[in-house]
C-alpha cells in the first residue's frame, strides 16, 4: 500500500546517506591522522624526557647536604695555635707521625720520600689517616632544596654531633686528588690521567693505520674480490660488540704479547704490572675498537673530495701518491679529523672492554708510562656505582659530570671543526 | 724522451703500507675468530676433576694394573679417565668392584698409592650440556648456556619493545611532520643521547629506573637488580640508533610518491603509513636488526643493573645475569689462564659474536634484497 512513497523516500535518503557517510569517513580519517600525529610527536618527547631525566638524576646526586663525623677534630691537631690548614709540610709530617704507626710512616716514605711530596699531598694524608672524616648520611639535591626541615629534624634525632655541610661532589679538589677508599676525599685524577694515556695510545695506533686503510680503499683499491671482502668485513667489524674486543685484547695483548705489553722487552721490569694488564694493552684494545670507525669516517671524507681535484693534479703530471698527499688529504682532513674526534669520544666512554682487559680496581698513584697499571674514568664510575654504600653513588655522579663535560666539549669541537672547514671545498 | 713509468721506491713502500693497513681489518676478524675459537675448543676439551666418592681398598704398587675399589659412589665406566692423587689412569675394564686400568695415562708418573686413596673422575663440558642445560654455575661445574642467553634475550626484548615503536614514531615524525627548524633542534638532542657512554646509562638504570619500577610495582615484586630496568634503559639507549637510521631510510623516499598519494586524496597519516613506510621498509628493517644486535651486545647497563649470578627465570623483575654481564663480572677478578672460567669467557664470547654477526649480515642482506630503487 505504501510501497511507492517508501521507495521514493529511500531513494533520496540513499544519496544523502552516501554523501553524509563519505563526509563522516573523511572526517574520521582526518581525526585518525590527527591522533597519530599526536602519538608521533609525543614519542619524540620521550627522547627529550629521557635525556632530561638522565641529566637531572645525575645532578640530583652530585650536590646536596652531607653529614659526616671526624675521628679526630682538626682543631685538636693544631700545634701552638696553628691549624693544620696553615701548617707547613714539615709540621704536617710531624702531626701525621704522632697519630699513625711507625710502620705506616715507613711505608709512606717508601712510596715517596717526604722531601719529594708536596704540602697538599701530606695534607691529604693527614686528612685521610688522621682526621678520617666518614659520612653518616647524605641527601639528594632535591631533598636539600625542598625538604630542609625534614633533614634538620633527622640530623637532630639521629646524627647529633655530626658536621653537616652542603657539599658539591664535584669540585676542583675532586678533579685533582687521587683515588681513595674514603668517599669524602676521593678524586678522579688517577682516572682522568689513565683515560688520557689510553686514548693517546689508541689514537697513535689507529689514526695512521685507519687513514692509511681509508686511502687504500678509496684511492688505490680496484673493485676485486679481496677489496670487497675488506669493505664488507669493515662494516661487520663496526657492529661487533665492544666486549668482544675486550676478550680479544685479553687473549692477544695481555696474554700472548705479555712480554711486549708489560715492557719486559724494553727492559722495563715492574713486578706489579708484569702480567700485561697495562695502559699499553688497554690503549691497543681501544685502538682496535675504534679502527673500523676511523676507517669508515675517513672513507666518507675522502669520497667527498671532488674528482676534478684529482684529475687536475694528474694533468699536471703528479703521481698517484703526490695527488693523494698534496691534494686529496688536505681537502679531506677536516672530515677525517671530525670522524676521528667522534671515534675518540666513543673510546673515552668505553668501559666493558677495559674491564675485561684488566683495569685495576684500586690505584692511588698516577700512571707513569704505558707500562703502568691503569684505571679510567668510566671504570671508576662503574666501580663506584657497584659499591653497596650510597655515598659512592654521589661521587659516581660527580665523576659522570666530569666525563660528560669532557665528551660534550670534544663533540662541540668536532662540530665547530666541521662547520669551519666544510664550506671551503 | 723516456715515457716509461719510472719506478719510485718511496711510493711503493707507501703503497705497501696502505695496503697492509687495509688488510689489517681482516686480520682483526681472523684474530677474533681464531682466539675465540681455540679457547672455546679448550673449554670443551679441558678435563675437570670431580670426586667420585670411591676409594681404593688395597695398596697399589707402580705397574699394578688391576685393583679393588669400594662399591658405593659414582659409576665408573670403561674408557673413563680417573685420578689418584697426581697419577691419571684410563679404565680398560670394570668388573664389580675391580678395575683394570692403564697406569700413568696422559704422561703422568706412576707412583705408589696407599689403601683408602680417593678416586677422582674426569668430567668435561659437552656440547650437549652447554646447549641443553639451563643452569650456569661454574663453581659446581654447571655450564648450561641457556641461563645466560635467556636473560640476554629478556633484556633485549624489553629494549626492543621500548625502542622500536618510539624510534619508528620519532623517525616518521622527523621525516614527515616536523618543520626543518624543529628537526634541527631535535636531531642534536638525539645525537647527544646516542653519545652518552653506556656506563652512565647503567647508573641511570640503577638509580632512576629501578626505583621508579619499584615505586610502580612495589618493593616486594621488583628486586633491586632486575632485567626489566636494564632492558628499558637499553631501549632508551638504542632509540637514537633506530630513529636516525629509519629517518634516513624514510627521507630517501622520493617526494613524487608522497605527492601521488596526496593527489589520490590520502591524508598525511595514510601517506606516511601506507606509502612512505613500505617504500622505506628495507632501511627501517635494517635499523631494527642492527639495533637488536646492539641490544644483545650491550654490556655495562646489564652489568650494573641486571644483577650478578646467573638465574634462569622469565620474571623480568628478578635479577638475572646476561652473557655480557657474566663476562664482565668474572673477568673483573683475577682470572687464572688455566681455568675453565677463563675458557668459558671465550665460549660465551664466540656465541655472542655469532649472534651479533648473523644479525648484522642479515640486515645487510635485507637492505640489498628489498631496497626499492627509485629514479
Amino acid at each position: 500500500m505504501s510501497a511507492v512513497p517508501d521507495i521514493e523516500i529511500s531513494r533520496t535518503t540513499e544519496a544523502e546517506v552516501d554523501h553524509f557517510a563519505e563526509a563522516e569517513i573523511l572526517s574520521k580519517r582526518h581525526a585518525v591522522g590527527k591522533i597519530w600525529r599526536v602519538v608521533f610527536a609525543s614519542s619524540t618527547l620521550v627522547g627529550i624526557i629521557a635525556l632530561t631525566a638522565l641529566l637531572l638524576n645525575i645532578i640530583n646526586s652530585a650536590f646536596g647536604y652531607v653529614a659526616f663525623e671526624n675521628t679526630i677534630q682538626p682543631e685538636q691537631l693544631a700545634i701552638s695555635g696553628v691549624s693544620i690548614e696553615e701548617m707547613s709540610r714539615e709540621d704536617l709530617v710531624i702531626v701525621l707521625g704522632n697519630h699513625v704507626s711507625q710502620g705506616l710512616m715507613r711505608r709512606f716514605e717508601d712510596e715517596m720520600p717526604w722531601e719529594e711530596r708536596t704540602r697538599e699531598d701530606v695534607y691529604d694524608l693527614v686528612q685521610e689517616r688522621v682526621v678520617k672524616p666518614t659520612t653518616v648520611a647524605q641527601w639528594s639535591l632535591y631533598q636539600s632544596l625542598f625538604k630542609v626541615d625534614e633533614i634538620r629534624q633527622e640530623i637532630a634525632e639521629k646524627y647529633r654531633g655530626a658536621d653537616v655541610i652542603f657539599k658539591s661532589w664535584i669540585t676542583v679538589d675532586f678533579i685533582t686528588s687521587p683515588q681513595s677508599s674514603n668517599a669524602l676525599i676521593a678524586g678522579v685524577r688517577t682516572a682522568i690521567l689513565g683515560s688520557l694515556w689510553t686514548i693517546l695510545i689508541a689514537i697513535s695506533f689507529s689514526f695512521p693505520i685507519g687513514v692509511g686503510a681509508a686511502i687504500y680503499l678509496q684511492e688505490y683499491a680496484k673493485d676485486n674480490f679481496i677489496n670487497r671482502i675488506i669493505q664488507t668485513n669493515l662494516n661487520n667489524l663496526a657492529g661487533v660488540p665492544s666486549i668482544i674486543y675486550g676478550i680479544l685484547g685479553l687473549a692477544l695483548f695481555v696474554r700472548t704479547l705479555n712480554q711486549f705489553t708489560s715492557g719486559a722487552v724494553f727492559g722495563y721490569a715492574d713486578p706489579m704490572t708484569a702480567n700485561g694488564r697495562t695502559i699499553l694493552s688497554a690503549g691497543l684494545t681501544l685502538g682496535l675498537l675504534i679502527l673500523p670507525l676511523i676507517i669508515i669516517n675517513a672513507q666518507e671524507a675522502i669520497k667527498a673530495v671532488p674528482n676534478s681535484l684529482r684529475e687536475a693534479s694528474y694533468g699536471m703530471g703528479a703521481t698517484r701518491w703526490q695527488t693523494v698527499w698534496n691534494h686529496v688529504l688536505p681537502s679531506a682532513l677536516p672530515g677525517i679529523l671530525t670522524g676521528t674526534i667522534l671515534a675518540i669520544s666513543r673510546a673515552i666512554g668505553e668501559t666493558a672492554p677495559l674491564v675485561v682487559v684488566g683495569a685495576s680496581t684500586f690505584i692511588t698513584f698516577d700512571p707513569t708510562g704505558p707500562f703502568s697499571k691503569f684505571t679510567t674514568l668510566p671504570i671508576q664510575i662503574y666501580q663506584w656505582t657497584s659499591r653497596p654504600q650510597d655515598v659512592f653513588r654521589n661521587i659516581a655522579a660527580g665523576a659522570i659530570i666530569v666525563l660528560l663535560v669532557m665528551l660534550l666539549s670534544m663533540n662541540a669541537f668536532a662540530v665547530l671543526l666541521r662547520n669551519r672547514y666544510s664550506r671551503r671545498i | 724522451m723516456n715515457l716509461k713509468k719510472k719506478r719510485r721506491l718511496g711510493e711503493s713502500i707507501v703503497q705497501g703500507f696502505l695496503f697492509l693497513s687495509g688488510v689489517l681489518s681482516i686480520f682483526i676478524t681472523i684474530g677474533i675468530i681464531f682466539e675465540l675459537g681455540t679457547e672455546s675448543m679448550l673449554f670443551f676439551t679441558r678435563v675437570q676433576w670431580e670426586r667420585s666418592n670411591r676409594l681404593i681398598t688395597q695398596e697399589i704398587e707402580p705397574g699394578l694394573t688391576e685393583f679393588e675399589v669400594s662399591e658405593s659412589g659414582e659409576t665408573l665406566r670403561e674408557g673413563d679417565l680417573i685420578r689418584l692423587r697426581n697419577e691419571e689412569m684410563r679404565i680398560i675394564e670394570v668388573q664389580s668392584g675391580r678395575l683394570y686400568v692403564e697406569r700413568g695415562a696422559r704422561d703422568t708418573e706412576q707412583v705408589f698409592h696407599s689403601e683408602g686413596t680417593a678416586i677422582e673422575k674426569a668430567t668435561q663440558v659437552t656440547f650437549l650440556e652447554f646447549f641443553g642445560k639451563t643452569d650456569w654455575n661454574p663453581q659446581i661445574g654447571r655450564f648450561g648456556i641457556w641461563a645466560l642467553v635467556n636473560s640476554t634475550l629478556m633484556t633485549s626484548l624489553f629494549a626492543i619493545a621500548v625502542a622500536f615503536p618510539v624510534g619508528l614514531s620519532v623517525a616518521i615524525f622527523l621525516s614527515e611532520y616536523a618543520s626543518p627548524r624543529f628537526r634541527s633542534v631535535l636531531k642534536p638532542i638525539l645525537e647527544v643521547l646516542a653519545g652518552i657512554p653506556t656506563v652512565v646509562y647503567g647508573y641511570f638504570a640503577l638509580t632512576f629506573m629501578t626505583p621508579l619500577l619499584r615505586l610502580i610495582f612495589g618493593n616486594n615484586v621488583v628486586e633491586i637488580y632486575n632485567t626489566a630496568s636494564a632492558g628499558i634503559v637499553i631501549g632508551i639507549l638504542i632509540i637514537p640508533m633506530v630513529s636516525s637510521m629509519s629517518e634516513d631510510a624514510l627521507s630517501a623516499v622520493p617526494n613524487s610518491l608522497r605527492e601521488a598519494a596526496y593527489g589520490l586524496g590520502a591524508t598525511k597519516f595514510e601517506t606516511a603509513l601506507q606509502v612512505v613506510l613500505p617504500a622505506g621498509f628495507s632501511g627501517v628493517a635494517a635499523a631494527f636488526i642492527v639495533a637488536t644486535s646492539r641490544a644483545i651486545g650491550e654490556t655495562m647497563i646489564v652489568a650494573i643493573a641486571a644483577g650478578a649470578g646467573s638465574n634462569f627465570t622469565f620474571n623480568p623483575f628478578k635479577a638475572a645475569e646476561t652473557m655480557t654481564g657474566h663476562i664482565v663480572r668474572i673477568s673483573g677478578g683475577d682470572l687464572s689462564y688455566n681455568s675453565l672460567d677463563y675458557n668459558s669467557l671465550f665460549a660465551i664470547g664466540l656465541m655472542l659474536f655469532f649472534m651479533t654477526l648473523a644479525l648484522n649480515i642479515f640486515s645487510q642482506r635485507i637492505v640489498k634484497k628489498f631496497r626499492e630503487v627509485y629514479q
